[in-house]
């Protein structure tokens, strides 16, 4: 080997042997690097009372109930589970009923998610709002595929 | 223009804030190369007549 | 094929051909940021959820690809100037870090800007954001590193083996938002089958991406040049020109 194949043969091996080290690694702590939990993760692994977590998935048409002040309660589904979520505070301009959010707090012993903190996850679509009315079904038209489980049942 | 284009439908601060920042540095990429260059012909004709 | 290569790889047959390019590639690069950035903003109509804000779109998406494909390309750099110790390939990964690092300044900021009003926050530490600062990170490692050597050459040695062992990052940001549950969105135009936006906002997008991709060139080409100048300023070629 020339001098000139010894050095791309080493710099290949290094691209490859990275590469390799991070796909391993990445898998390996895969679940650490979710963002937030669906509702099936909920689910299917229901988290420690004390444990704050991520939970993420789409607010339920017509599940959104305003109480005093800025109390709010609405359902945060993926397309198999439910989670009953409590909130009280202010809600990000794009919430709302078929949207998709990240809410952060803890589930209660009787289920009910309780909220500290509620981002909104809006799609990579983007068109004018007369095209958007036309689109619009009744069953909201964002689709769960942008939610990935964590906890495989 | 009319207030509304301004206005950005509330959203003013963060598209023109977005919008401005990255003029900023689009005009510094193009301007910095170009400044450096008289910069460098300057000090290279002068070191060359020192000679 | 070769020859066209070496001929090409020469500093002062470079830096003219720079300088003959260099004009067009400039009145592009203006002419398209000025097409995609008018249109996007007086032209395009409002987003159905996002109304205005959704603009943002047309200097976040553009920087963040740049801020990517610039890495990509000062990695490549990095590689031919390991493995054929070709001089150009040096200038050119050193030209790239500053530009690039300034595209993924942009990037991040827009969008911050544009997550607080859309999402309720400026900044999350999920996988699409968190790997793109570490983007930032490694272009002022290889600036960094670059200014740390006395030696020009030896400088873009070790460059170059920053900018290789980064390039792994690379997949991870862009792929970021579909390997992990994030509050980043998929991607909106770079992905395979049809483009999730209506031609009235994608034309001026497509736009912005060339003048951004242009402007890079631009600001990359006359980097070369100047590194060329003041590597050979002793030479020939140089005294000729002044």
């Amino acid at each position: 080997m020339t001098k000139r194949q010894q050095r791309m043969a080493a710099i290949g091996a290094l691209v490859v042997g990275l590469g390799l080290a991070a796909t391993l690694g990445f898998t390996a702590i895969r679940k650490n690097m979710m963002y937030f939990y669906t509702p099936s993760d909920v689910a299917a692994q229901a988290p420690s009372a004390d444990a704050t977590i991520r939970l993420g998935g789409l607010v339920v048409a017509g599940s959104v109930r305003r109480g005093e002040g800025l109390r709010v309660a609405f359902t945060v589904a993926d397309c198999e589970s439910e989670v009953p979520v409590h909130y009280e505070g202010i809600l990000p301009d794009l919430f709302r009923e078929g949207q998709g959010i990240v809410a952060t707090g803890r589930v209660g012993t009787d289920g009910v998610f309780t909220a500290q903190e509620v981002l909104a996850k809006h799609d990579e679509e983007y068109m004018p709002p007369e095209l958007a009315e036309k689109l619009t079904d009744e069953n909201g038209k964002h689709s769960c595929a942008e939610f990935k489980r964590v906890v495989q049942s | 223009m009319d207030a509304n284009f301004w206005h950005m439908s509330g959203y003013a601060a963060y598209v023109w804030g977005s919008f401005g920042v990255a003029a900023l540095v689009f005009v510094w990429a193009g301007l910095a190369p170009r400044r450096r260059r008289r910069e460098l012909l300057d000090s290279i004709r002068g070191s060359a007549e020192d000679v | 094929m070769w020859t066209w290569f070496h001929r090409l790889a020469s500093p002062p047959h470079f830096y003219r051909l720079a300088e003959r390019w260099l004009p067009w590639v400039g009145v592009a690069a203006a002419g398209l940021l000025a097409w995609g950035w008018i249109g996007g903003l007086v032209f395009a109509p409002p987003d159905y959820q996002q109304k205005d804000a959704f603009r943002i779109i047309y200097v976040h998406v553009p920087t963040a690809a740049a801020s990517l494909s610039l890495y990509t390309m000062m990695a490549v750099a990095g590689a031919v100037a390991l493995i054929w110790r070709m001089k150009l390939a040096e200038c050119v990964l050193v030209a790239t870090a500053p530009v690039g690092a300034g595209m993924t300044v942009v990037a991040l900021i827009t969008g911050m800007l544009w997550g607080k009003p859309m999402w309720g926050t400026y900044w999350v530490w999920d996988a699409r954001l968190t790997s793109e600062l570490v983007l930032l990170f490694l272009y002022l490692g290889v600036i960094g590193l670059q200014q740390a050597f006395e030696d020009a050459r030896a400088a873009a040695r070790a460059c170059a083996l920053l900018a290789i062992v980064g390039v792994v990052n690379v997949p991870i940001v862009k792929y970021s938002v579909e390997w992990w549950n994030s509050l980043h969105q998929t991607s909106t135009i770079l992905k395979l089958g049809k483009p999730t936006i209506t031609a009235d906002m994608a034309v001026p997008l497509y736009a912005a991406l060339a003048g951004t991709f242009l402007l890079c060139a631009y600001a990359i080409l006359r980097r070369v040049q100047n590194e060329l100048l003041w590597r050979e300023r002793r030479t020939g070629w140089v005294a000729e020109l002044l």
